[in-house]
C-alpha cells in the first residue's frame, strides 16, 4: 500500500519535473514547478510521516519563492516568441553543471547503507513530528543550523547592497569608491 | 478498514460547514451593501423580499444567467483554472477550524472540527499562500495589461504581508507552545484569551488578514480607479462570481481564525456553569454560537473599515508592510520570547 502510494507520488512528481523543462512557455514551467513541489510535499506528508517539513516546503517554496518567480516572469512578460535562441556555449556549460550534480547525487546514493535506513524507519512513526525535529535541530545540528541562518543573512545583506548601489549619486570623485560614502 | 459509520459524522460535518460557509459568504454580500448604506446614511438594497432579504439570491441568479465571455487571446485552461483555485483554496481553510467543543449525540461524542492536525496553523498558512495562485494565474491568463498589473500587485502584496503574519503567528506559538488549533482553543478556556498575552500580535495579524484577503484599504489588486477591475477585468458571469465569493469566504474564514487564535474561539466567561446547566448537547451549540457571533463581529469590522478608510497608495502599502509591520513583528517576537523566558 505505502510502496505503491510512493511510486504513484514519485511518478507524478518526476512527470511534472520533466514538464518544467519541456514546457515552452516560462509561466507554464513555473506552474509545473509548483506542482512538482506539491508532489515532493505529498511525499513528505504521506510517505515519510513528516507533515511539518511537507507543509513548510509548501509555504516556503510553492507559496513564496515560486510566487516571486512568477512575479518576475510576468513582469518581464516573457513568452515563446520573445525568447531568443540560446547559444551552444550555454548548452555545454549547462550540461557540464547538470552532469556534475548528477555525478554527486549518484555517488551519494551509492554510498547509502540501505539496511540502516530501513531499520530506522521501523523504530517509530514520530521521526518527523515537530517536537523531535525541534530538539534534534537545536541540539545535535545546532552548528549547521546557525551557519545556514548566517548564510541567509549574508544573502539578504548582499541583496540590499546590490539594490542600493544604483541609487548612490555617482560623481567623478565617487566612482572609484562608491560604497565608502554611505 | 474504515467503515461508513466512522466516516459519516465527518462527512455530515463537512457538508454542514460547506453549506454554512457558502451561506455566510452569500449573505456577506448583502451585509456589505447594508453596512455601506448604513455608514453612508442610505437605505441600501430593499426591493427583493422583506427588507431586501432575497437580494443575494437575485444576485446569484444574475451571475449564472450572464453571458460567459472568454477572451480570444487568453489561455483558456488557465483562465478557467484561476477562479477555481481561488475558491477551492478559500474553502479548504475551514477544515481545521474547531467550530465548537465536543458534542454528545445519541450517547457518542463527536468533535465539531473536521480534522485536528498537529500543525493546524501552518496548514492554514500554506493554503492561504497557495490561494494567491488563483489571482496570479487568472490575471496572467486574461492576456490584459490591467489584469496583469492586478496579478503582480496581488503577489507582491501577499508576499510582503505574509512575512509579518508569520512573525505574529510565531509569537503566538511561543505563548501557546502548540501548533494545533484545537489545543490553542482549549488553552483559552473561560476568559484566558490570547489577546491578553498578544495584543500587538493580534493587531499585526489583523492588518495582515486585511491585506491577504485583498480588502480595502489593501485592495490594490482590484483598484478600480487605476486598473479598471484589476485581476478580474476580463472575467464575467460565474467565474467573476467565484472570485468575489472567494474574497467573502476568505473574510469569513480569517474572521473565524482570528476569533480562534486570539479571542478564545468557542470559549466565553462562565462557560462551565452554563454547560453544567444546559447539558452536553446544548452547551457545545452555545459554544458554536459564541464563535459564530465573534466571527460575525469581525466580518462587520472588515466592512466597517472598508467604508471608513480610503485605499492606500502602492508605495504606502509597501512602506507599511516592510518598514512598519515587520520591525514591529520582530520587536513583538523578542519581547514575547523574553517574557516567556522570564515567567516560565
Amino acid at each position: 500500500m505505502l510502496t505503491s502510494a510512493f511510486y504513484f507520488i514519485a511518478f507524478v512528481t518526476v512527470f511534472f519535473a520533466v514538464m518544467v523543462i519541456a514546457a515552452k512557455n516560462p509561466v507554464h514551467s513555473v506552474l509545473y514547478l509548483v506542482l512538482t513541489f506539491f508532489g515532493i510535499s505529498a511525499n513528505y506528508i504521506f510517505i515519510l510521516d513528516a507533515p511539518f517539513v511537507g507543509i513548510v516546503n509548501i509555504i516556503v517554496y510553492a507559496g513564496a519563492i515560486m510566487v516571486l518567480f512568477l512575479f518576475v516572469i510576468m513582469l518581464m512578460n516573457l513568452n515563446a516568441e520573445a525568447e531568443h535562441r540560446k547559444s551552444n556555449a550555454f548548452l555545454i556549460v549547462g550540461a557540464f553543471a547538470g552532469g556534475s550534480l548528477l555525478l554527486i547525487v549518484v555517488d551519494a546514493i551509492r554510498k547509502v547503507d540501505w539496511k540502516s535506513v530501513s531499520g530506522q524507519e521501523s523504530s517509530g512513526g514520530a521521526i518527523g513530528s515537530i517536537k523531535v525535529l525541534g530538539k534534534v535541530l537545536y541540539t545535535d545540528y545546532i552548528l549547521p543550523f546557525e551557519v545556514a541562518s548566517v548564510l541567509f543573512l549574508v544573502a539578504i545583506v548582499g541583496a540590499v547592497i546590490l539594490a542600493r548601489k544604483e541609487k548612490l549619486p555617482l560623481t567623478v570623485g565617487q566612482i572609484s569608491h562608491p560604497v565608502s560614502e554611505s | 478498514m474504515v467503515t461508513l459509520a466512522q466516516v459519516l459524522p465527518a462527512i455530515i460535518l463537512i457538508v454542514v460547514i460547506f453549506a454554512l460557509t457558502m451561506l455566510v459568504a452569500l449573505y456577506s454580500t448583502f451585509a456589505e451593501r447594508k453596512v455601506a448604506a448604513f455608514i453612508q446614511d442610505r437605505v441600501g438594497p430593499n426591493r427583493a423580499g422583506p427588507g431586501g432579504i432575497f437580494q443575494p439570491l437575485a444576485d446569484g441568479v444574475k451571475f449564472f444567467m450572464k453571458e460567459e465571455v472568454i477572451p480570444v487571446l487568453s489561455n483558456k485552461f488557465l483562465f478557467i483554472l484561476g477562479p477555481s483555485i481561488a475558491i477551492t483554496a478559500s474553502l479548504m481553510t475551514g477544515v481545521v477550524v474547531p467550530w465548537g467543543p465536543d458534542i454528545t449525540l445519541f450517547g457518542k461524542t463527536y468533535p465539531l472540527q473536521i480534522v485536528d492536525i498537529e500543525i493546524g496553523i501552518l496548514y492554514v498558512f500554506a493554503v492561504v499562500s497557495v490561494g494567491i495562485y488563483g489571482i496570479m494565474i487568472g490575471g496572467w491568463a486574461s492576456n490584459n495589461k490591467f489584469s496583469l498589473m492586478g496579478a503582480i500587485r496581488a503577489s507582491s502584496q501577499v508576499i510582503s504581508y505574509e512575512l509579518s503574519m508569520g512573525l505574529a503567528i510565531i509569537a503566538l506559538i511561543m505563548v501557546t507552545g502548540t501548533l494545533s488549533l484545537r489545543e490553542i482553543v482549549e488553552q483559552q478556556h473561560g476568559w484566558h484569551w490570547n489577546i491578553l498575552y498578544q495584543p500587538v500580535g493580534f493587531i499585526l495579524f489583523l492588518v495582515c488578514a486585511f491585506a491577504e484577503a485583498n480588502r480595502t484599504p489593501f485592495d490594490l489588486p482590484e483598484c478600480e480607479t487605476e486598473l479598471v477591475g484589476g485581476y478580474h477585468t476580463e472575467y464575467s458571469s460565474m467565474k467573476l462570481g467565484f472570485y468575489l465569493f472567494a474574497e467573502y469566504i476568505n473574510m469569513f474564514i480569517s474572521s473565524a481564525i482570528m476569533s480562534t487564535l486570539y479571542f478564545g474561539g468557542y470559549n466565553y466567561p462562565g462557560m462551565d456553569a452554563v454547560n453544567e446547566f444546559v447539558g452536553p448537547v446544548i452547551g457545545p451549540l452555545i459554544g458554536f454560537a459564541v464563535l459564530f457571533a465573534k466571527t460575525c463581529f469581525f466580518i462587520f469590522f472588515f466592512m466597517w473599515v472598508r467604508w471608513t478608510i480610503p485605499r492606500f497608495r502602492y508605495d504606502q502599502l509597501m512602506n507599511l508592510g516592510w518598514k512598519g509591520l515587520i520591525p514591529l513583528g520582530i520587536l513583538n517576537l523578542i519581547a514575547t520570547g523574553a517574557a516567556v523566558l522570564y515567567f516560565k
